[in-house]
């Protein structure tokens, strides 16, 4: 075993991987297009950076003393007892203790700053897009324009976009990577998420949440335009010669894959709280002292059991 | 009469599955044929199956856990396989139901069914050894979880030819694992294999936790146990406080599938939550059970062969106690994404970075070790580098993962596989392997021969990160796991990257088959005649190879740590005594391995709903285990003159070998 090249090969291959990380041209992660994703890859940059303060040392000690204390090496000082040093011990546990202090408090604040469920500051008002996740597609959902599409979404550039996210069906995950962050989409409840994309473009959006056998083609597009470009897809959408009523939507939830692109106008009003609360039973937080039957736009499950009875 | 079950449960129509089942059926014949050509079965019923021995339960498990990785390897090479082929939307070869099937068998299998026997079998071969007692606490018990572990084996196995296993992923996140999502029998499959053997498992967390506490020889204190020693008692107690979370989360999925309750169901108030903070508490300690021993083998292997004692002996202790505790202050880190305040997830995630400070500084005691030391680089010395160099980059981006922020982009992506594979294979499959080859001569009284085992390891290495690297990469371009699919073309060349790794790792799992081979066959050219063949510094060297039945004819007395490195360097190892006392050992017993029949049998009623045969399959263990509880000729007591003879046979020319040599090196020289 020749240590000196495996010692050079170690080296050039972490300088490898250390130019491809930083290349960023074709990551996607390292090349956001939004305000969350930038800061997200600057957090990634920045806690890489400070690990590798420890990292590299680590390593390098490694090679290093695997090779000079080689038992071949006679000339190599020798302490068979030695076994404790006060003096050592202390900067070993103190070293990985600054670091992490110091991550530690990156991290707070950044779990702060980039918390999903905080709006962005920013002077244009945000819109709203609920996503639901279904057995295998997405559909976004705009209530201020009473229109909705499925497997594709438009937001114009440098707004705020609120997602309000649930599923109908089991747990998924709403993803584009190169706006930023994710989060679960879950049966019975409302996830938010606040997005912003500041450059115009086709986004790859995705499941990336393991949901079943239609998962691999769970897949969206984000398209990010002027508003100008958002004000025609609105208007796409709204001149669609499908409206998404009760009856369409029971079948639109119906398991099914590689669904079109499609897009419906005239959007029933509430649809997107009634999604969730066909799932909460008699537990409708938000609408105590309604009827269940009228807070509920679709009849759920639970409704059938109760006709049956 | 057989509820679910009938020929239709087959997969006939699945090429794959029938040739997979074609393969199986033909070795187990060929073994069960030559075992029984060669008139063995009384020999493996009288002192293997019912063994109550710890060291042949050891070798068991281990022999299980073997065999385990060559299943759970065949699925890891089918995956990549698939994704090297299916890009740009190909349908690949594998359909997604099998392809889902896959991967969940393949986490199920690594973790429950390869590490983790792997690490309870080390601790069964070492642990007694190293404190210098004759048995574990319970040893019935021992065998008893053994068997359990081996029957979630055997479902799982069948699984694959009667009906089929779980698509949902290797901890069944409800509501995918419900009924109304999952209405095959995997999900019941999944449930029922890691109830058996999750029990063995805490059963014998149970025993050695005793073990360690109760039965140190004379005069070994806490702070003078081995450095393994303690990372297993450490484990232990975490397997006691972690398991019974994992039981209860599955038998609340299980009322939910079989009972119609609705704890995980998206109606009637369920919710899925709930389980996916459970199986995470469990899951997270989980991870800790199987790395910390290997911390331990690395403790050991870094001292033996760099020629000194472990520095920072005390730190090395305080820093595993302390990453047992804190191993259960941080499973949230797994889902940060749910949506949780920016107070809990930025808790949870500096909570996991504190784990990262006693471990970095395990590293650091480590290469302090190497330090000034005169390493000689055997086989488990490389596999110890490797890992120091491999597990460092894992940890790093371990910790990159528990910043909230940067988790939020590389959650569930093939970055995240990437890391939890860069440490549990540079991290605990390189110290099973660093293990295996340390402590093989004492389970078998010869080495392992070093060719074909370092062809292994650098397979094993270079297969690993050619594996693996190209995954964080596809991470950072947004790759998502459990793909079945792709449209990106752009991802391909790294899958094919990948799954060429995955090649060299089959030629490194190959090698080290050859070298078992090999070093059976060989094994007149390896012996380790004085019992110590590296230069040991623990009890466990102390005693011959392979260790007599009873372990040691007269209890060590220990005064420090190392004791045994302390006999040697004054010349006082291998006492002859003039008088050997009865030594009192326990029978062995079918009763564990009969229970454990039963319990699958039970288990595989249960998931096809043949109710009466559950009821039976139960009652018969319970049976078995009040027969067992009221025989009281469960012990007896080997005669001191049988001992002498076996004492002399052994010390006799020890010491002539010693007088030559000297008694430091007399292992190392000799061997």
């Amino acid at each position: 075993m020749n240590k000196r090249s495996l010692v050079s090969a170690a080296r050039w291959s972490c300088v490898g991987f250390a130019a491809l990380l930083l290349s960023g041209c074709n990551l996607e992660l390292m090349s956001p297009m939004g305000d969350i994703g930038a800061q997200e890859k600057s957090l990634i940059l920045i806690a890489t950076g400070l690990m590798l303060l420890v990292v590299v040392p680590v390593i390098a000690m490694t090679l290093i003393f695997a090779w000079r204390y080689r038992a071949s090496n006679t000339k190599a000082k020798y302490a068979p007892k030695w076994s404790h040093s006060t003096a050592i011990e202390a900067v070993v546990w103190i070293i990985p203790c600054i670091i992490i202090a110091i991550l530690g408090t990156i991290t707070w604040r950044t779990t702060h700053e980039l918390d999903p469920y905080k709006p962005l500051d920013h002077q244009a008002k945000a819109i709203t897009i609920q996503a639901v996740s279904m057995d295998w597609k997405w559909v976004f959902i705009y209530p201020e324009y009473g229109v909705a599409s499925v497997n594709e979404l438009a937001l114009p550039t440098n707004v705020p976009v609120h997602f309000e996210i649930t599923s109908d069906s089991v747990m998924n995950a709403f993803f584009i990577p190169q706006l930023g962050s994710q989060i679960y989409a879950m049966a019975g409840m409302e996830t938010q998420l606040h997005l912003i994309a500041n450059q115009p473009g086709t986004y790859a959006g995705l499941s990336s949440n393991y949901s079943g056998a239609g998962f691999s083609d769970m897949h969206f597009t984000a398209i990010a335009t002027s508003q100008q470009g958002f004000q025609d897809w609105i208007n796409k959408a709204k001149a669609s010669q499908l409206s998404l009523d009760d009856q369409t939507y029971h079948t639109l939830a119906q398991p099914s894959e590689k669904v079109p692109v499609t897009y419906y106008t005239n959007v029933k009003p509430g649809l997107f709280n009634a999604i969730i609360a066909q799932y909460m039973g008699d537990m409708k937080m938000d609408k105590i002292g309604a009827e269940p039957a009228q807070a509920s736009a679709i009849p759920s499950p639970n409704d059938h059991a109760k006709a049956a009875e | 009469m057989f509820g679910k079950l009938s020929l239709s449960a087959i997969p006939y129509h699945e090429p794959i599955i029938m040739g997979t089942l074609l393969m199986v059926s033909l070795g187990t014949a060929a073994l069960l044929g030559w075992v029984t050509f060669q008139r063995k079965w009384g020999y493996l019923w009288s002192e293997w199956f019912t063994t109550v021995d710890h060291k042949r339960i050891g070798i068991m498990y281990v022999i299980l856990a073997i065999v385990m990785l060559l299943r759970g390897f065949a699925d890891a090479i089918m995956m990549r396989a698939q994704q090297a082929v299916a890009s740009a939307d190909a349908a690949g070869y594998l359909p997604p139901h099998h392809y889902d099937q896959i991967f969940t068998a393949h986490g199920v299998i690594m973790i429950f069914f390869v590490a983790m026997p792997f690490v309870v079998g080390l601790m069964n071969l070492v642990v007694p050894l190293q404190i210098g007692a004759r048995d574990v606490a319970y040893p019935f018990l021992n065998s008893l979880s053994y068997w359990l572990t081996a029957s979630g084996v055997v479902l799982v196995m069948i699984s694959m030819f009667v009906g089929d296993f779980a698509a949902t992923g290797w901890l069944a996140y409800p509501p995918l694992s419900e009924l109304k999502f999952s209405p095959t029998v995997g999900v019941d499959y999944y449930i029922w294999a890691l109830q058996l053997s999750g029990l063995g498992t805490t059963l014998s967390g149970i025993n050695f936790i005793v073990t360690i506490l109760r039965m140190r020889t004379p005069g070994m204190k806490m702070m003078q146990m081995p450095v393994f020693t303690w990372t297993a008692l450490v484990t232990n107690i975490l397997i006691v406080a972690a398991f019974p979370i994992l039981t209860v989360a599955l038998a609340l999925l299980a009322a939910d599938r079989y009972l119609g309750m609705h704890f995980f169901t998206n109606e009637l108030g369920g919710n899925a939550m709930l389980y996916i903070n459970l199986i995470w508490i469990w899951g997270h300690p989980e991870v800790y059970i199987l790395i910390l021993p290997c911390f331990g083998v690395f403790s050991e292997v870094v001292a033996t062969f760099s020629g000194k004692p472990l520095f920072g002996y005390k730190s090395m202790v305080y820093a595993t106690a302390g990453i047992g505790v804190a191993s259960f202050v941080v499973w949230l880190h797994h889902f940060f994404t749910m949506g949780s305040g920016a107070d809990v997830n930025a808790f949870f995630g500096i909570s996991t970075m504190i784990i990262s400070i006693p471990t970095g500084v395990k590293l650091f005691n480590w290469l302090f070790t190497m330090y000034r030391g005169r390493i000689r680089f055997t086989l488990p010395m490389m596999w110890t580098v490797a890992f120091m160099v491999t597990f460092t980059i894992g940890g790093m981006t371990g910790v990159l993962l528990a910043v909230p922020g940067a988790d939020f982009v590389l959650h569930n992506s093939l970055f995240l596989i990437a890391h939890f594979h860069n440490v549990i294979i540079g991290g605990v499959l390189f110290g099973l392997f660093a293990a295996l080859n340390y402590w093989f001569p004492k389970a078998f009284g010869f080495k392992l021969e070093e060719r074909w085992g370092k062809a292994s390891f650098w397979c094993w290495v270079i297969g690993f990160y050619m594996a693996f690297m190209p995954l964080y990469v596809l991470g950072l371009m947004g790759m998502t796991r459990r793909m079945n699919h792709y449209a990106n073309p752009a991802w391909q060349p790294y899958l094919i990257v990948a799954a060429v790794g995955a090649v060299f790792i089959a030629a490194g799992i190959g090698f080290m088959l050859l070298q078992f081979v090999v070093s059976i066959r060989n094994r007149a050219a390896n012996p380790d005649l004085t019992g110590d063949p590296w230069g040991g510094r623990t009890l466990e060297w102390a005693t011959s190879s392979p260790a007599p039945f009873y372990n040691f004819a007269v209890l060590p007395k220990v005064e420090e740590l190392d004791q045994f490195w302390a006999d040697k360097e004054h010349k006082r190892a291998y006492p002859q005594h003039a008088h050997y006392d009865d030594i009192h050992m326990p029978r062995n017993t079918g009763a564990g391995l009969i229970m454990a029949a039963f319990g699958t049998v039970f288990g595989f009623a249960m998931v096809w709903h043949i109710w009466w045969l559950a009821i039976g399959g139960l009652l018969c263990m319970i049976g078995t285990f009040l027969v067992r509880a009221f025989d009281t000729d469960v012990d007896y007591y080997v005669p001191g003159a049988e001992v002498e003879k076996i004492e002399r046979a052994r010390l006799v020319p020890l010491h002539k070998l010693i007088e030559n040599v000297g008694p430091a090196s007399a292992g190392e020289k000799v061997a």
